[in-house]
Formats: C-alpha cells, structure tokens, sequence
C-alpha cells in the first residue's frame, strides 16, 4: 500500500477519493485476467460500435 | 455526372471520401482538398510526444492511397465557400490555395455538386498569452511535429532528473473554454508512466490543471459506472487515478497567459493562482479554420454559412437557452447546411447547438467550462453517415439526406493511454452511450447505464495498440477495409 501511504495527505482533496488496494491493481495486469477482460471489452465495444450505426 | 469536394483529410473526411469513392461510379468525382501531405493517426501522437513511437508510425503519405482509390486529391488549403457561384460562374465553387504539388502559394477554384466540410479544428493557441510551441512556453501532441517536438523537451528533462534536478510538470488545458481533455489525461498518465520506467519519478512534481469543475467530466459531462453495486460518477474514476499517481489536480481553471516557467489561471470561484513549470503540455482552444462564404454578388456572408466560433451551421437547434431547457434533440442529426443543402459539415467542423457540459463563469464573468468533444469514433461515423446520404441523393435521387446520425443517439468507445508497454502497460477502456445526455430518456444521468462502462487495465493497452494497427491499415485502403467499423 505503498502508493496510498505516499500520496495521500490528510483534507488534501485526494483524501476524499477512493484509491485501489494492491489486489486491485495486482489484477490490472495479471495476464489471464486482463486476456479475459479483453474478451469482454471487445464484446462490449462492439455492441455500442453497433448501437452507434444507424 | 456529380463532383463531391470534402475539404479536410482527418478521420472524418478520409471517411467520407474513401466510401464515396468505393460507392459512387467512375461517371462521378470525388475531389479531396487537403494542405498536409499525410495522413495523421492523432490518437498514437500521444505514444509520439513521450518517446515511445516515432513520427513515421503515426503518418503515411496521402498521394498514393488517393490515386489507387481514384480520388482527385488537390494538396491544398480551401479559403473560401461560394454556396451561390460567383460573377463569373453558375454553379457553387470553393477557392483554394496550394501547399504542395509543386503549385505552392498558386490559387484554384473548384465546381462542386455537394460539398463536405471536414476541416477539423484550428489549434487556437493565440486564445491565450504565451501558449503553445511555436510563439509560447508549452509544448503540443495535437499534431504528429509537435508531438516530436514535446518528446525532444520531456527528454531534455529526464536528463535533468538524472542529473539531479527536480522538474515541475504541468499537463492539462490551456484555456477556460478548451475541449479534449482526454488528450491531456493520456498525455499526463503517459508522461508518468515514462518516469518511471526511467527511474526519476521521485525527482518530478508533476501537477494537472484543467477547466473542468470536476476531474472526469472531459466536456461530456461526466458519466457513471456501475461499479460494486454503485452508479459511481467518473469523477471518482478520475480522482482515484490521479491520486494513486501521486498527481494533485487544480480545476475549474481557466489559463489566462503563459511566461517563461510560469503559469497564470483563474479559477471558477474567481480566484487567481500560478504554476511554476520546467515541462508544460497544455492543449489549446479549437476554433474553426477561419474559412469564408461570399454571396453570388461577392459580399462577405460567412455569418450565414458559420457560427461565430467559426464551425459550420447544421441541421442543430442554434437557439439560446438556459441549461436546463437543453434537448437531446437540439443535436444535428443530417449536418446538412440549412440554407444550402448540398453542403454538409462532418466531424469537428460542424457548430454544436451548445455545449455538453454545463456553463459556468467566474465571478468575473469569465466562462470556464468544457467545449463539446467530437472524438474519433462520433467523427468516422457521422463522416460515413453523411457519404450515405450524399451517395442516395446523387444515385437515387432522394430530396434529402437518407441517413442520421446524432450524437445524442450514439455512443462513443474510447481508450485512454496510461502507459504503453505490452506486459506492463494500462489503459482506461471507456464506453458512453450516448455520448450527448438525454435527459428525458435516461432521467438523472442522461445515459443507458449497460452500455456506459469503464475499466483501468492493461486489456485496455492492449486494444488501443490494435485499433492503431487497424485505423491505419483502413486509412490505407488495404483489403476488406469497408469492413473495419468506424
Ligand atoms: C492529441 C490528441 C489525441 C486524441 N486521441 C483520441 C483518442 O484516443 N480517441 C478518439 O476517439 N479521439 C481522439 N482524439 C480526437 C480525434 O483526433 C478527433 O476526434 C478527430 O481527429 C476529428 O476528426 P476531424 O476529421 O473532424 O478532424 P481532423 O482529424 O483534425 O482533420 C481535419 C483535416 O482538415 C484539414 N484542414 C485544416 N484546414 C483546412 C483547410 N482550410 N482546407 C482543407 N483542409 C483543411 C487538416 O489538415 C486535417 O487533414 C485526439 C485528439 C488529439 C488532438
């Protein structure tokens, strides 16, 4: 939690936001993970793509 | 025979000349009129301006392409629109002035049967004091040499960092009524991400500044995410990423004059402020590219023909109203000129009706607020849309435009930058459906919550790694290129 302890600051406005825990960034770049999430986004992006073409 | 001119060969005029071509007979001309000779993938700029591609892969010489598909291409900048002809001449024209070919300087002008108007944005840096590479203090991505030219400075700063010498970094926007913020967000993320593969994040104080009153917002608005059983605004999307990184923001800020390493704003609540700089990227104001319309009599009627921000006038609802009276119908739906109906604007060089994100001024009466983005995606599709209705009146003979394509009823997928690297890259995958709010379908948030997503992630590098790959190979015309969607 590295990033959390360096770059926020007690009523400094990153104070009020959410940050990721390392699991959630871990997962960002974990391969098969990120392999599946392509998949997805592929599907997702091409139904607004289709929606889009009248 | 009909003659189409498009003037402008970004994304969405490339668009419509290539399809017209594919679809219109060899007893009918396309003429493409355009000052640059090559075409430019803007988006990969970005990857350009932080050291990560060269020049060559983001541009591919125009000519060639042009002559295999059959297109007249005229390297050349138009100057004027004549809707009327002129003294000497019957039918409609458009005047041009050369930038190439060997004609350079030498005037032209060109007949046309219907006219697009592809001319994109001029990049307004005299908006604000001191912007800009050429006659400020800030550097560019907006165009493939500025983004050269940005690499060149942000190098010379990583140098200093590795010799020891803090650097202060200030990305975002240039002026108070400045749109492409997602620019910006990928150039800052990048520019990071840059840093620290080199080792000197440490020695950097980076900081973004923008007009946004709230960070996402990026002149649509904003947009929510289901996120964890929540309709989660971007803003916090946005916040989240910026303060993970180590980036505090300033916003609602309007940059009023740029000095030798210092940055002068105003802030919505009319306060003043100053940043210092040893690295800044702000992007500048668009306007339109300054074209004019002259009357069959010659008289000057660029006031009927454009907005006064110098966008061409559509088929949008131009009448003034307050925010909340504000319909997604006011959005063009043909962009065929009202007054002269062969001519159409596509991409960013129509006039929205007004802007997406809400008005705001300072107390001082200075509006800050996000102009209207018109991004890729909106601008291949409305580029496409329009070709279709130019094919249908030129061979079917229909009275009006056959087909729509309002930005309030499309959506818009869109991949922001934060690194690029194949195992350790990131992305923010986005989607927003549709891309203008409407209200009254989608009460509260203006969207259809299924189809607006968003997710941070390498996948999203991932895929805005192949859609430059694949942007480029359809620009080039290459096989099975109808097929790539816009
Ligand atoms: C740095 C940067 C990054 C971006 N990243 C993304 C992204 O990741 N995803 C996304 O969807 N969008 C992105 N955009 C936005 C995208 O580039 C635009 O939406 C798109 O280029 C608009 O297309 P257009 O055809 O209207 O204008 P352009 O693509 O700008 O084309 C305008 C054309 O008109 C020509 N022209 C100018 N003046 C004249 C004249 N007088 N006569 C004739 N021709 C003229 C120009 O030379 C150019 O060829 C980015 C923009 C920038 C600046």
């Amino acid at each position: 939690m590295e990033h959390i302890e360096k770059n926020i600051k007690p009523y400094e406005p990153s104070f009020t936001t959410m940050v990721p825990t390392n699991v959630v960034r871990f997962f960002r770049t974990c391969l098969i993970w990120q392999f599946i999430r392509f998949i997805i986004i592929n599907i997702k992006m091409l139904q607004v793509v289709r929606k889009s073409h009248h | 025979m009909a003659r189409v001119v498009v003037l402008g060969a970004g994304v969405s005029g490339h668009t419509a000349a290539t399809f017209l071509r594919d679809w219109l007979g060899s007893e009918h001309e396309v003429v493409v009129v355009t000052p640059n000779s090559k075409w430019n993938w803007i988006p990969s700029n970005i990857w350009v301006g932080c050291g990560e591609m060269e020049k060559e892969d983001v541009v591919f010489e125009l000519a060639p392409v042009y002559e295999k598909a059959g297109i007249d291409y005229r390297q050349a900048k138009a100057v004027s629109i004549h809707p009327e002809g002129g003294e000497n001449e019957e039918k409609p024209y458009v005047t041009i002035e050369y930038t190439g070919q060997g004609k350079e300087g030498q005037s032209e002008t060109v007949t046309y049967d219907y006219l697009i108007n592809a001319t994109g944005p001029k990049l307004n840096f005299g908006a604000t004091e001191g912007l800009g590479p050429d006659n400020g203090y800030t550097v560019s991505v907006c165009t493939a040499d500025h983004a050269v030219h940005a690499n060149e400075e942000l190098q010379k700063c990583i140098a200093k960092m590795k010799a020891g010498e803090r650097q202060k970094i200030v990305i975002g926007t240039g002026h108070g009524m400045c749109t492409c913020q997602g620019a910006a967000f990928e150039y800052v993320f990048n520019v990071e991400f840059e840093l620290n593969k080199a080792g000197v994040r440490d020695m950097a104080d980076i900081t973004w500044i923008s007009n946004e009153s709230f960070l996402g917002d990026f002149g649509i608005g904003g947009l929510h995410l289901k996120r964890g059983g929540y309709a989660a605004s971007s803003r916090l999307f946005a916040e989240s990423l910026y303060a993970e990184k180590g980036i505090p923001w300033v916003i609602g800020a309007h940059v009023n004059k740029v000095e030798p390493g210092k940055i002068h704003y105003e802030q919505l609540d009319g306060s003043t402020g100053e940043l210092e700089f040893d690295f800044s990227m702000l992007i500048p104001p668009f306007a339109g590219v300054g074209l004019k319309a002259y009357a069959k009599d010659g008289s000057d009627m660029t006031d009927k023909l454009f907005a006064p921000n110098g966008f061409l006038k559509v088929d949008a609802d131009y009448t003034a109203k307050p925010y909340e009276e504000w319909k997604a119908s006011d959005w063009p739906r043909t962009y065929q000129n009202p007054d002269y109906p062969n001519i159409f604007a596509v991409g960013i060089a129509f006039a929205p009706p007004h802007l997406i994100s809400k008005p705001m001024k300072s107390p001082n009466g200075t509006p800050i607020n996000p102009t209207p983005p018109r991004t890729g995606m909106p601008s291949g599709i409305i580029g496409k849309t329009v070709a279709m209705s130019i094919r249908d009146m030129i061979t079917k003979g229909a009275d009006k435009p056959t087909h729509h394509a309002s930005m309030a009823e499309m959506g818009a997928a869109c991949v922001a930058s934060a690194g690029k690297d194949p195992i350790h890259g990131m992305a923010a995958a986005l989607t927003v459906y549709p891309v203008v709010p409407d209200f009254d379908k989608y009460p509260g948030i203006g969207r259809d919550l299924d189809y607006t997503f968003g997710e941070i992630g390498l996948a999203g590098h991932w895929i805005k790694h192949i859609l430059h790959h694949m942007f480029i190979y359809k620009a080039k015309l290459k096989p099975g290129w109808t097929l790539i969607p816009e």
